[in-house]
């Protein structure tokens, strides 16, 4: 009850600050973040700190270390600090929806980055994880226009692995009606994990005697393991191989020839945007007329939400310099043990 | 029946001739349960998967061919080699959950060492990185068993707490060696201890060398322990028994050492090697279905007759083999062996008997450590790469294997190649599921039914035998 109080005394007094928003400068924007145990949370926090202290504001953040009522007790902290804008990078997206709730009754701006929360009062700040399977697809479409495929999924739990698949899916159907492609094994990797994508590649390809043409792994973990058990067999380089993440021993396979394409998602970008975002809805301007805004409903609950959604981008050998120069990998960890050939290791 | 001794009591007289078979060579028939069940799972893998899509396997399926038992047991290698360790672990009533996560920290630290410090440092390929490499992973392992094994023996916090500390830690160790990046690639000759490319198997030569030396290993330990119980007063194995064992052995080792010579080169990689060494590829007529390569028509094709290589066991394969031998001769003819079962028997009486139980604990934890370095080096160097993701679930996956083969959680019971049986059962089940396309659900549902199944059969067993 107290805090309840709290929370509305502290709505009350957010609201009698806004109105001045627009004067004022100063905000404060707070991360709530799932967990830094990652490393990549950490690209992102640079990036969105960088762009919130160019424009004068403040950052603050918590982290929520892996769970839900920690996160729940953070975002509630952070509203009776009286920031101005919260981005949340949901722990588990169903359990956070009353925080998002008090946060907007207490006229707090939120934004759900990187991981959906569906909140109508809520911008969604993400890549295109449809897309992601999209650009999978079409870059292997590309290399092997026709022939056999094998489908190396992601982890059964993740939701994440269906969507890239739908988006998978949707290029190949063409190809795959026309009986131009064939789907000659499909399966889920246990936990995403290497390993468990090398044993699943050895088995479809004894099972298949060898007859795959072309192999779509969901991330680029798993295309190590799957380009691992194409060696075994000296089909590397020979059968495209997809992933995504930009992971560098990818990015190295990249170059070698044995993968086909890694689709990066620049984290550094997406924390610029949604920063940019941040800054520009806590001065109070429409996330509808942010750049890039649009609908997105593809939720569980398909409830629409303003969201900005990037664009992947795919990183094949030909434009390889892209993340060399962008900082992301070194020239000498991409190009190691190249020979030729490639323009971005000359 | 009728020349049985009259010495004998009545109740052997009248035992029926199967039970009179195993009591005269001594077979374990637990490990003859095991031998059947894998016969089973195998065989009815290989009929399933020849109903789905017809292969070159014995029954028509895919699964009893050579290349993948070839696969199979180079897919078993990493968990056979930890689940020795976890043999004696368990038997002296103690457990080890680190060992996954030890094995993600230990293969990323080697892989951090070699590919960002010695490569580097040395030059890539350099012949000294993949011996350091393997040196660091066993030291970095036996180190990290022996901090473990200190916690449990002389600070006294239980195994069960101490390697659940671990499990979580370690894992969390793991990441920040490498900050939760992908380390590759693994250096050249590091990478054939994982069984990748031709190189990394012994060829049919020294396959065939290997073999005839263990059907004269067997031959030897069976006169020797003969010549033994004539020296101890020893009642005898009937002579008929020795020669039924020495015989049924040697099959065994040759009938292995066929299968993976059989398993010849995949087509890619012999034509590689062929270019590379400027060897002639014979002419010959196209066959899709042929396992050799020919040239016609200025194209290499596959074929029946032409140029093919044999692959032989690979080297994991021999890695696990030796293991699971020297972890044998440890628990079967050391000191410290014995020890360790008197130990987990009774502890109180072993301690009473002047054993050194704590000095024992921590040494069977720096064992376990040595032999997940060793699992890392192979897991590492099979994927060509080290990942923070590597090990996890895996200690689940060593446990099962030793208790489904038939090391008892009560302690002082278990056997090395029982364990490593049960590592070659729970692979096969999960390869054949994968190779069907079971839903990984289900796979998952299956091996952990398995495991309890195991179990309470074991237990009805050693029931009905007291």
């Amino acid at each position: 009850m107290k805090r309840n109080i709290l929370a509305l005394m502290t709505g009350a007094l957010l609201l009698g600050v806004s109105s001045m928003a627009a004067v004022a400068k100063d905000k404060t924007i707070a991360v709530s973040w799932k967990t830094f145990q990652e490393e990549r949370w950490k690209t992102d926090e640079a990036a969105i700190k960088a762009v919130v202290e160019a424009a004068g504001d403040k950052y603050i953040s918590t982290d929520a270390q892996g769970s839900a009522q920690k996160q729940a007790a953070d975002i509630e902290g952070l509203i009776s600090q009286k920031v101005d804008v919260i981005m949340v990078v949901a722990f588990d997206s169903d359990a956070i929806l009353p925080s998002f709730k008090a946060a907007s009754d207490a006229g707090v701006k939120m934004l759900s980055y990187d991981v959906l929360v569906e909140d109508p009062n809520a911008l969604y700040v993400t890549f295109d994880n449809v897309g992601v399977g999209r650009l999978m697809a079409k870059e292997i479409l590309a290399a092997k226009p026709e022939g056999n495929y094998a489908f190396i999924k992601g982890d059964k739990g993740d939701p994440n692995a269906t969507f890239l698949f739908e988006g998978i899916m949707e290029v190949l159907k063409e190809a795959m009606d026309g009986g131009k492609i064939k789907n000659v094994c499909e399966t889920f990797t246990d936990g995403w994990k290497p390993d468990n994508a090398q044993k699943n590649m050895e088995q479809c390809l004894t099972s298949t005697g060898n007859k795959v043409d072309a192999v779509v792994s969901e991330n680029d973990g798993m295309a190590s393991g799957v380009v691992a058990a194409l060696d075994a067999q000296g089909l590397a380089g020979t059968v495209p191989v997809s992933g995504q993440d930009g992971d560098k021993a990818a990015l190295n396979r990249v170059a070698l020839g044995t993968q086909t394409v890694s689709v990066w998602k620049d984290a550094r970008a997406l924390g610029k945007i949604a920063a940019e975002a941040a800054v520009a809805i806590a001065n109070g301007t429409d996330p509808t007329t942010l750049a890039g805004a649009s609908k997105f409903n593809g939720g569980a609950k398909k409830i629409e939400v303003n969201a900005i959604l990037l664009a992947p981008n795919p990183i094949t050998k030909a434009n390889l310099g892209d993340v060399i120069s962008a900082g992301w990998i070194s020239k000498e960890e991409a190009c190691a043990g190249v020979k030729d050939g490639v323009d971005a290791c000359k | 029946m009728s020349n049985t001794p009259s010495s004998q009591s009545p109740a052997l007289s009248q035992e029926s001739a199967i039970a009179r078979f195993l009591r005269a060579t001594e077979i374990d028939t637990r490990m003859l349960g095991m031998i059947a069940a894998l016969l089973v799972i195998w065989v009815g893998f290989d009929i399933y998967s020849g109903v789905l899509r017809p292969g070159n396997g014995i029954f028509g399926g895919s699964f009893l061919m050579p290349r993948n038992l070839w696969i199979l047991l180079v897919q078993t290698s990493t968990i056979a080699v930890m689940t020795t360790g976890m043999v004696l672990v368990i038997v002296m009533r103690q457990i080890d959950l680190s060992v996954g996560s030890m094995l993600s920290m230990v293969a990323v630290a080697t892989g951090v060492l070699q590919v960002y410090n010695l490569g580097p440092a040395l030059g890539l390929g350099h012949p000294s990185i993949w011996i350091t490499a393997v040196v660091f992973a066993l030291l970095l392992g036996a180190a990290v068993g022996c901090f473990n094994g200190f916690l449990i023996a002389y600070a006294k916090i239980p195994s069960f707490i101490v390697t659940l500390g671990g499990l979580i830690a370690y894992g969390g160790t793991a990441f920040l060696i490498a900050k939760g990046v992908t380390v590759a690639p693994m250096d050249k000759t590091f990478k054939l201890i994982g069984g990748n490319g031709p190189l990394a198997s012994i060829g049919p030569f020294w396959s065939w060398f290997l073999g005839l030396s263990a059907c004269a290993g067997i031959v030897l330990a069976i006169l020797n322990g003969r010549r033994q119980r004539i020296r101890f007063k020893f009642p005898l194995r009937p002579v008929w028994a020795e020669v039924f064992i020495g015989i049924t052995g040697s099959i065994a080792a040759l009938g292995a050492t066929a299968v993976v010579n059989a398993y010849p080169w995949p087509h890619k990689v012999a034509e590689l090697y062929a270019l590379e060494n400027n060897i002639v590829i014979p002419a010959g007529i196209e066959n899709r279905d042929g396992s050799a390569i020919c040239m016609a028509a200025d194209k290499i094709v596959h074929c029946v007759d032409g140029l093919s290589y044999q692959t032989g066991f690979p080297i994991p394969v021999l890695i696990a083999l030796a293991v699971g031998f020297v972890m044998t001769f440890i628990a079967t003819r050391t000191r410290f062996g014995r020890y360790i079962f008197a130990t987990g028997g009774n502890p109180e009486a072993a301690e009473l008997a002047g054993i050194n139980t704590k000095r024992l604990t921590m040494m069977v934890f720096t064992l376990m450590g040595a032999l997940v370095g060793i699992s890392s080096v192979i897991a590492s160097a099979r994927l060509d790469a080290a990942t923070t993701a590597l090990g996890t679930l895996s200690e689940l996956y060593v446990i099962a294997a030793a208790v489904i083969g038939g090391t008892s959680l009560a302690g002082g019971i278990g056997t090395i190649y029982g364990a490593m049986l049960g590592a070659l059962l729970m692979q096969s089940l999960q390869s054949g599921m994968t190779l069907l396309n079971f839903e990984s659900a289900y796979k998952d549902i299956v091996v952990g039914t398995v495991l309890v199944v195991a179990v309470f059969i074991d237990q009805v067993y050693r029931r009905r035998v007291k």
